[in-house]
């Protein structure tokens, strides 16, 4: 119970580590990369909460569909942020 | 994309398409059901359309509208089927036919040829959500020209 708690907590550190990741980095590519993993670990906390369900649809739409959606934009745009 | 990108996509795609399948299949049993296999297999074409490049989709357009209508379709008229009794009756579960058997009491493993209605209706579904986000990521592919960069 409690290592599983502590599981939780260090899986929402690294999401929001991922997030902040995904802001400050300048690469778009690298960018994105860093959203995809945060929205991975988030699917894992939501089977960690006992909710495969949404965890599957997380995996899914949120790291699969988007990532591939901003990697075309990217793809069609530019590579580095303008200052 | 590069060789190794184009390699793995190549014996993914498979994997993806049938763990979609099961998903959707299994959607009355274990977690999951129709949207969210659907979304597992269009996840398959957002990985043959990032690793192939926007022309190798350029034909399931058509074919993944087409898809998306009959999902729609079939989930409404599987709705109408108890229509003798109130819409959305499952008139199927129970009947001993396609998906018809009795479903065990108790603790049991699951039994696949069981719901009635509700898997045919998860395979609607699932078919609408292929169709629907493999409609847009290949419009969102092939918008501004189709360059293999």
């Amino acid at each position: 119970m409690t290592i599983l708690a502590i599981l939780q907590v260090v899986v929402l550190i690294l999401i929001v580590a991922g997030s902040v990741l995904a802001v400050w980095l300048k690469d778009l590519l690298a960018s994105v990369i860093a959203l995809a993993g945060a929205s991975l670990l988030l699917a894992l906390q939501f089977y960690l909460l006992q909710a495969p369900d949404v965890a599957i649809a997380e995996a899914g739409v949120g790291a699969a569909l988007t990532t591939a959606i901003f990697v075309l934009a990217i793809r069609k745009t530019q590579r580095k942020e303008e200052e | 994309m590069s060789v190794v990108v184009k390699t793995i996509a190549r014996i993914l795609l498979p994997v993806i398409l049938v763990f979609g399948g099961y998903v959707i299949l299994h959607g009355h049993l274990t977690p999951g059901g129709g949207f969210q296999g659907g979304a597992v297999a269009a996840s398959a074409v957002a990985l043959l359309l990032v690793a192939f490049g926007p022309g190798s989709v350029k034909k399931l357009k058509a074919p993944f509208s087409i898809l998306e209508d009959l999902g729609g379709v079939a989930f409404v008229l599987l709705g109408f089927l108890g229509i003798g009794t109130t819409f959305f009756f499952n008139l199927l579960a129970g009947s001993g036919g396609l998906f018809g058997a009795a479903a065990p009491i108790g603790p049991n493993p699951g039994v696949l040829n069981t719901g009635g209605t509700v898997p045919l209706m998860n395979w609607a579904v699932g078919f609408k959500v292929l169709g629907g986000l493999g409609a847009v990521m290949v419009l969102f592919g092939l918008f501004g020209g189709d360059d293999d960069r």
